[in-house]
């Protein structure tokens, strides 16, 4: 796999490329005399469209431009140029940060973030004009995924460089952090991904050896899965060759967690390979609370308005599962969670229910299109 | 039943019953007003004859009186023209005995002011008067006197007559009084800075009881023209006027009659007016009969075309002085100032000047703050009962995009013969409509002023601030860029920022 290794050097090449770009366009707009400007696709609703053949949202031709001679726009614009300043050191010196300290570094400089979502929408601004996620520029959010299961792999973050480890080397798994998103995948017995929204069940599957028992990688999304993830998620697709299978709580919430590694979310509609289009949403669907007389919670006011907002989003238009299991929800006006298995005891869930979804037809390619609409 | 007796009472002992009109209430009050009287009476006889005033006021402690009030010895020296030695005894010890009954502007109106405060000390001391009074002429002469309250007549106790070696003119009185002092400080101190503020051209020096110096300095000797004395106006005369006039006049006929004795009428307009009125214009007024008398004033007050009376009785003080005497108290940011042309009510002529201030040293309050003044003296009581703060209040000032939370001064001066106040105490100007109006025109026209002052202050601050904002933000987009770039000449970004004042206010 040193073809990984080399990949990882030559994007980290391509970033600083790129970042040392758009420092010197702005340069040799000043050097000129001139006010620098910036022009960037738009990330407004009416720009983001789903496209099929990517099976993900993309920005539209709409354009947007900063300029430093609007009074409005400088302030961002220095902020713009410090994040990609403060991006660029960080890549260079090949140490990561988090978006919290962004916000505070920027304080050094008297050009304070107003809050964090100020600075947050900057550095999608330098994902959206350079077309490199931020994690690309060593800048992360708070961790809280993790995975576990018999892969070897080899560090390139400095200082541990050449050492390898496997992910089974943990029994609460190993967080998916810069360490892990930058390495190269090394060996694997692993034939399945199974993606999993709780920590508590990712727990119980390790305890109860899923892994072994079904040749799985496992990972815990904590909720709606971090970026990172779901581009870890779409490397070990892409790079393994494994079908990945997602496990939610039977509610639209869940449904739309699974969407989201499926097709990625809108608000990324700037960014590529963040989604994996081949996933599996295995369970737990509607038809599986009927199916299985699972305990239930009625859907609340909140839950059908979802619905009915999922019902017509272009994602949910490519795979029929999703429309039939919105109708049975709507239809039987009841939620669930993974845990609800336990009314069968502890291992119900891995010993029957699981192999049974497993062994589920992988998906049909997708035939309907659809046009945009908001995560 | 017991028969009622009747007694005359005399003018002195009608005040002395009634000394609360004269806003001879209370200790703390009555020191104020006997202080407020005597500069008053010392500011008119210098600018009677256009001398700068120079005041000095000394009140001293002189013994504890009562358990809230102390026995003060006030003393008033002016420059000013000074009084002649056979009018001094009555000036000073005689009630409504004046030099001030006469259609021009002056700030008493009763010549009762000063012989109030006077009369007070008097009963609350028994102590007499001190006058010190020369016009300049070689002598000085120097008087006690007591009023005989009952008879309202001057006792003269001494006379002393010295020789002015220096020419001086002026008048010095002393006379103790009861009074509370601490309480009426802040009034006095405030009556002191308003006067400064409103007379530019005085010198004010005031030493309180312990020994506190309180000095105003003039700005200027330029003082405006002292007023002129003037015939009465047709609108403003009542029978009793008519009929002294008629007495006293030499004239055969009714046209003569009225273009002799009354203000701004001439051979046209005296010819009109009869023709008007329908009385004969060759009549002989000594042979007007009563019913006639009641008709010619009936019709002067109906008659629409005399022309309004001008303004040479009056001595307002004009644009630039009130400038000055803002400027010098205030020392305000901003400050415009605007006089109205001469106006009537029932006859007499009136002035409204209007001036509004802005920062500085404006006392910062929740509400405008309004300086009141007419004939030049600060009204210090009742604000709220003002025309003036009626007028105040009443203004949209949102239109002018003034609020009261600004640091803002306002300063109304109304001068006329007959000022219109509504008690005795001249405290407060009475609600007529031709004052309201005047009023309100003044106020829109520096209100208009400060709309574009505050206009152009807001312009100046954005630009500042975007100035700032481009100097602020430009360096660093210069730095962040050199290091990205991997540069190590920084770019020149001096003409950017200097173009940056050429753009204005466009993308505002």
């Amino acid at each position: 796999m040193e073809q990984r290794k080399n990949k990882v050097a030559e994007r980290r090449l391509d970033v600083l490329k790129a970042l040392k770009s758009f420092g010197a366009n702005i340069y040799k707009q000043l050097d000129e005399g001139n006010f620098p400007t910036v022009t960037m696709p738009s990330r407004s609703t009416e720009n983001i469209n789903y496209d099929p053949v990517t099976r993900q949202y993309i920005l539209g031709e709409k354009a947007v431009g900063r300029s430093t001679r609007n009074i409005r726009h400088i302030k961002p614009f220095t902020q713009l140029a410090f994040v990609a300043l403060f991006s660029n050191e960080l890549t260079t010196q090949r140490k990561t940060s988090t978006l919290r300290d962004v916000y505070y570094s920027s304080q050094a400089y008297e050009m304070t973030f107003q809050d964090q979502q100020e600075s947050n929408n900057l550095i999608t601004d330098l994902e959206t004009l350079t077309g490199f996620a931020r994690e690309d520029f060593s800048i992360f959010p708070e961790e809280r995924s993790a995975i576990f299961g018999d892969l070897d792999i080899g560090y390139t973050v400095p200082g541990y460089e050449g050492k390898s480890v496997n992910l089974t080397s943990h029994p609460d798994g190993v967080l998916i952090g810069p360490a892990v998103t930058s390495s190269e995948f090394q060996r694997t017995s692993a034939k399945i991904v199974i993606a999993i929204e709780k920590g508590a069940l990712f727990t119980r599957f390790i305890e109860e050896r899923v892994h072994s028992k079904h040749d799985a990688l496992l990972i815990s999304c904590g909720g709606q899965a971090p970026r990172q993830t779901r581009s870890f998620i779409r490397r070990l697709h892409d790079e393994l060759g494994l079908p990945v299978f997602i496990l939610t709580d039977g509610d639209p919430w869940g449904m739309h967690i699974a969407q989201v590694i499926i097709s990625g979310s809108a608000n990324a509609a700037h960014l590529r390979e963040l989604n994996t289009p081949d996933a599996i949403w295995s369970g737990v669907w509607a038809s599986d609370i009927v199916d299985y007389k699972l305990p239930t919670d009625p859907l609340d006011e909140v839950d059908l308005k979802r619905l009915t907002e999922l019902q017509k989003d272009p994602r949910y238009q490519t795979d029929p599962v999703w429309q039939r299991e919105i109708k049975v929800f709507q239809k039987i006006k009841r939620k669930t969670e993974l845990e609800a298995f336990s009314r069968y005891g502890l291992t119900y869930i891995v010993d029957e229910y699981l192999p049974a979804k497993l062994d589920q037809k992988p998906k049909e390619p997708p035939k309907k299109t659809g046009k945009k609409t908001q995560e | 039943m017991s028969a009622a007796t009747f007694e005359e009472m005399s003018a002195s002992d009608f005040f002395y019953r009634n000394r609360d009109i004269a806003g001879l209430s209370n200790p703390s009050r009555s020191i104020f007003v006997a202080i407020r009287e005597a500069v008053e009476n010392s500011l008119d006889a210098a600018e009677s004859e256009k001398i700068p005033p120079d005041i000095y006021v000394r009140l001293s402690f002189e013994a504890e009186a009562t358990q809230d009030t102390q026995v003060y010895k006030l003393r008033v020296e002016d420059n000013g023209c000074g009084i002649q030695p056979r009018f001094i005894p009555s000036a000073f010890g005689q009630v409504l005995y004046g030099s001030k009954y006469k259609l021009k502007q002056a700030r008493g109106t009763f010549g009762l002011g000063g012989k109030m405060a006077v009369l007070y000390g008097q009963i609350t001391t028994h102590q007499p008067v001190s006058v010190t009074s020369s016009t300049g002429q070689e002598k000085i002469y120097s008087f006690k006197l007591m009023i005989d309250i009952q008879r309202n007549k001057p006792i003269i106790l001494d006379r002393k007559v010295l020789i002015n070696k220096d020419n001086w003119h002026g008048t010095i009185i002393e006379f103790t009084l009861e009074g509370d002092y601490l309480r009426a400080m802040p009034k006095i101190i405030e009556y002191f800075k308003q006067t400064a503020m409103v007379n530019p051209y005085a010198n004010l020096t005031f030493v309180d009881p312990k020994g506190r110096l309180y000095k105003f300095t003039r700005a200027t000797t330029a003082m405006p023209d002292p007023p002129k004395e003037t015939m009465p106006h047709p609108y403003g005369v009542d029978v009793e006027l008519l009929q002294r006039l008629i007495l006293i006049t030499e004239c055969t006929t009714m046209t003569g009659f009225l273009r002799q004795h009354f203000h701004r009428v001439g051979e046209v307009t005296a010819t009109k007016f009869l023709d008007f009125a329908k009385i004969q214009a060759n009549k002989n007024p000594k042979k007007l009969t009563h019913e006639e008398i009641v008709r010619l004033m009936q019709n002067l007050k109906k008659y629409k075309d005399f022309l309004p009376p001008d303004a040479s009785c009056l001595s307002p003080l004009g644009e630039e002085l009130l400038k000055a005497g803002v400027m010098k108290e205030l020392n305000p940011e901003y400050l415009v100032v605007h006089q109205r042309k001469p106006s009537t009510y029932e006859g007499h002529p009136f002035i409204v000047e209007m001036a509004m201030a802005y920062g500085g040293n404006v006392p910062k309050r929740d509400n405008f703050v309004i300086y009141r003044f007419a004939n030049k003296i600060p009204l210090l009581y009742d604000e709220a009962s003002d025309v003036a703060y009626r007028v105040i209040s009443n203004m949209n000032w949102k239109r002018y995009k003034v609020s009261p939370e600004m640091p803002i001064a306002i300063v109304v001066h109304i001068c006329s013969t007959k000022v219109p106040y509504k008690t005795v105490g001249k405290e407060f100007i009475s609600d007529r409509p031709e004052v309201r109006r005047e009023e309100a025109n003044a106020l829109r026209e520096v209100a208009r002023q400060i709309q574009h002052f505050l206009a152009r202050k807001e312009h100046v601050h954005n630009e500042k601030k975007r100035l700032s904002i481009f100097s602020k933000y430009l360096p660093k987009i210069a730095e962040f860029s050199t290091t990205l770039a991997g540069e190590t000449r920084k770019p020149d970004i001096e003409k950017l920022l200097k173009s940056v004042q050429k753009y204005g206010t466009e993308e505002e």
